[in-house]
């Protein structure tokens, strides 16, 4: 029976504290934290993110799908789960699909990936958001960025769907139109009592009876709510016990859009035993319900970071300007420097295998590795003798590393770091999420994926070292 | 390889004072440069037979910029752009011109104005690429060496911090006599220490300035010295340019405390000139200490210091005024900042100075042999042009 076979998911390293938005503007804000995606990350990045957290012992060439889904993806017009594939190394013989917009994207891709899955066929579900709010607003209040992954096939199992029923209705209570940088909304009692209410309550009733389930037969329910307690309405009109609704985190990180639900149901999966029973409800223009039955499997699934490692590894030291500096919500004074130049595209197509998979080269005469790839070895010269040879993965130690308080960031000061592979290569690369004072030499590091800059609309992507979460 | 030892002969320099020289546009630092150089050969620009002109930012053009502000009457002009070697490779090409014998007379002049871009530091050039290449300032690049090199050597951070501040201290020390410099001035070893971080550990005390500034050179051959009125000619004795192949950046048996073009270079340009030990044989030398660390790296390199041992003879004085071997007479990069296309012109000018007993308080007693040093692009690959130069011939 198909499912879910492996999951993941990300959450950025940098939090804000809420009560700095209230010594700012005063007001009714709610408590905690919300994760905030650093300045080279994007809904993109961190479904990246979420995808290799998620691939985690899988061999990507059997995957045959990747669905991106998102309401914030880098590109009005341009796909980016061709990206995504590109990062797992799957080469170029697998269906691509961006599914965006809509608020239940994520929740739509993960029943699409079901229905080829019962073909039999193995598919990526990568759902993020890095959505807006402006300043001053609920939007603001309420919203974190993070990412969830899935893969869904019909072998390894580890959860088991029993049953999916979804319904439409075009209903508009949370829209951004083209040339609008920030969410808005209508009066919040119209959207929950005419939609998000009776359509997720309609959608959980009817999969439980297409299931010939009842609430007392669920380990857990995880239900989209705008706010940490919205579900809890909706659970008990379908005769749940508050007990039983699994957290959104919405205190801790926010909500986070499409990925908001699929974090939870992440949550629920790192926690749950075989045989659980999971009603996943999510929102948006109506509501998908998903029954999942956890399996045997999940024992065997390998550990991951997923929900449980990101959440609690964090830094809380940043302040509302900065935050507003990241979120590209307040111009900033122009730096005495010439304007950057924009990628080649040519070039970048080129280069396609070391910018998304993370390839090199090793010299077939004298097994030298080298990054990027080189026609003429740079230890033995030999000339056009070489195999292709992937970095991504391998040990990375910090050789010598620099921070620079002069490089133009949103986020000074940077840091440059030489890092030296297990086998042998060397990656001079800049350094992220990552505090100065506990970069040391011999200091173990792994990549991530991010947004260098982005110049003239193009936004190019590559390879920074992180501490390990 | 036969080399041009004692081939060529410099009998003509000049030098403009380095600086922000707002008032100063490339039209200036070039006439400026040039008219001292034509006086102090007694050679009319007129009957100069070619020209090597060195910037790195000025031309878009080739070396029209340089012809149609000095309008030599249609006489060859080569552009030269070598990166922060640039002025060196300049007068490296000029001297293998008249050592062909294919002109008598001929100028290498280096020049940059950096200070009228409206950016604070140096404005590099990108070529069309994919752009992923991290693109560090120029201090981080160098500042790479230093946690390397306390590591391979077991100092103390603190400690090499300090040997850092002295070099630092003693090219300020060295330019505060100097009229031509950018800075004079002396700064105490505490300030230099305690100065703002630019890109760990090195300090903006660390670092050398931004400036604008000229400098050039008058070479014939060395038989024919007699023919012009120079009575005080410089000899070539040794030029090297090595250029880097990206190993350190890409190998991890490259280990950020050395540069290993400096090595090859300064190796190939000792066997032109049959030097077998640097540190007892070279009088002074002038070398590219951008930053100070860098200093430190290259007294290795270069053989001056033991591998490891630049540190101690930095804490001795050896490279000091009045040490054994004086290091950046003129007060160095630290004192001039670095208009790329000058610098290594500037450099050989202040062995010109020595040489003919004209550097006022910095002279150096009866110098015979110098060596001149340039490193442009990052430690890990880099070019790297060495020059050695005498008082006579041998």
């Amino acid at each position: 029976m198909a499912g879910i076979v492996s999951f993941g998911a990300y959450i950025p390293y940098n939090r804000l504290d809420r009560k700095l938005i209230r010594q700012e503007y005063g007001g009714a804000v709610p408590k905690g934290e919300k994760a905030v995606a650093n300045f080279d990350e994007d809904s993109l990045t961190m479904a990246v993110a979420a995808a290799l957290d998620c691939a985690q012992g899988f061999d990507s060439s059997t995957l045959d799908r990747v669905y991106y889904a998102t309401t914030s993806p880098p590109y009005e017009e341009k796909g980016s789960s061709a990206v995504i594939a590109g990062t797992l190394d799957m080469g170029k013989d697998v269906k691509t699909m961006d599914v965006v917009g809509s608020l239940r994207s994520g929740s739509s891709s993960m029943i699409a990936a079901l229905d080829a899955a019962e073909k039999g066929e193995r598919v990526m579900v990568a759902i993020s958001d890095k959505r807006r709010g402006a300043a001053n607003g609920q939007f603001e209040n309420i919203l974190g960025d993070g990412a969830a992954a899935f893969i869904f096939g019909n072998t390894d199992v580890i959860a088991e769907v029993l049953g999916v029923h979804s319904i439409s209705v075009e209903f508009t209570d949370t829209w951004r139109s083209e040339n609008f940088r920030y969410l808005r909304n209508w009066e919040e009692r119209f959207c929950t009592t005419q939609a998000y209410t009776p359509f997720t309550t309609e959608a959980g009733l009817k999969v439980m009876e297409k299931t010939g389930l009842k609430p007392a037969d669920f380990a857990k329910v995880v239900v989209y709510g705008f706010k940490e307690r919205d579900g809890q309405k909706v659970i008990r009109k379908l005769g749940f016990s508050p007990e039983q609704l699994q957290s959104n985190f919405i205190d801790q990180i926010g909500n986070t859009g499409a990925a908001c639900a699929p974090m939870a149901l992440v949550a629920a999966l790192e926690e749950a035993q075989p045989q659980d029973k999971i009603l996943f409800i999510n929102y948006g223009e109506g509501s998908d319900a998903i029954v999942f039955q956890v399996t045997d499997a999940i024992l065997k699934l390998s550990p991951r970071r997923g929900v449980r490692g990101h959440i609690n590894t964090k830094k809380s030291e940043m302040t509302y300007g900065k935050y507003l500096i990241w979120k590209e919500m307040i111009e900033t004074e122009p730096l005495r420097r010439p304007p950057l130049v924009r990628p080649s595209l040519p070039d970048r197509y080129r280069n396609q295998k070391k910018i998304l998979g993370f390839y090199g080269s090793k010299c077939t005469e004298c097994g030298t590795p080298q990054f990027p790839a080189s026609r003429v070895c740079i230890h033995c010269k030999a000339i056009d003798k070489y195999e292709e040879y992937r970095f991504y993965g391998k040990k990375g130690i910090i050789a010598t590393y620099t921070v620079d308080y002069l490089a133009a960031t949103p986020d000074p000061p940077t840091i440059m770091a030489v890092v030296d592979y297990e086998g042998g290569g060397r990656f001079v690369c800049l350094m992220t999420d990552c505090d100065p004072d506990k970069v040391r030499v011999g200091m173990e590091v792994e990549l991530s994926f991010r947004k260098l800059f982005t110049q003239d609309g193009l936004v190019t992507y590559f390879w920074k070292a992180i501490p390990p979460r | 390889m036969a080399g041009i030892k004692d081939k060529v002969a410099v009998i003509g320099m000049g030098c403009t004072k380095f600086g922000e020289r707002w008032d100063c546009g490339l039209e200036d630092l070039l006439t400026e440069a040039i008219t001292e150089c034509c006086q102090d050969a007694a050679i009319d620009f007129q009957d100069i037979d070619a020209f090597w002109f060195g910037t790195f930012t000025n031309s878009t053009f080739g070396g029209l910029p340089f012809s149609q502000i000095m309008k030599p009457h249609y006489k060859p002009v080569t552009r030269i752009e070598n990166l922060c070697a640039t002025g060196s490779d300049t007068f490296r090409n000029a001297c293998y011109a008249v050592a062909s014998g294919a002109y008598d007379v001929v100028m290498a002049v280096g020049a940059e104005k950096l200070k009228d871009s409206g950016s604070s530091g140096l404005e590099l050039l990108q070529p069309h690429s994919d752009r992923t290449t991290p693109e560090p300032t120029a201090p981080a690049r160098f500042a790479l060496l230093a946690p390397a090199y306390a590591e391979k050597y077991q100092v103390e951070m603190d400690y090499l911090k300090k040997i850092m501040a002295k070099i630092a201290w003693k090219n300020y020390k060295n330019g505060s006599l100097n009229p031509k410099a950018q800075f004079r001035f002396q700064v105490p070893i505490d300030v230099i220490l305690q100065s703002p971080m630019v890109a760990w550990p090195l300090g903006i005390h660390d670092c050398s300035g931004v400036s604008d500034g000229a400098a050039c050179a008058i070479i014939c051959r060395a038989e024919d010295v007699h023919k012009y009125a120079c009575k005080n000619p410089m000899y070539v004795k040794g030029l090297s340019i090595a250029a880097g192949f990206g190993w350190g950046e890409k190998h991890q048996g490259y280990d950020y405390t050395t540069a290993w073009e400096s090595v090859y270079a300064a190796q190939a340009a000792y066997k032109e000139a049959g030097i077998t030990n640097p540190r007892e044989q070279i009088s002074f030398a002038e070398v590219h200490d951008c930053f100070t660390i860098t200093e430190l790296v290259i007294y290795e390199d270069l053989g001056l210091s033991p591998r490891g041992g630049g540190v101690k003879d930095v804490e001795e004085g050896f490279f000091e005024l009045e040490g054994k071997l004086p290091v950046n007479p003129d007060g160095g990069l630290k004192s001039f900042g670095h208009p790329i296309g000058a610098t290594g012109l500037r450099m050989l000018y202040e062995c010109y100075q020595q040489f003919k007993g004209e550097a006022g308080e910095r002279q150096i007693e009866r110098p015979r042999l110098a060596l001149t040093h340039n490193l442009g692009g990052q430690p890990s690959s880099c070019v790297v042009s060495v020059c050695l130069v005498g008082s006579e011939k041998d």
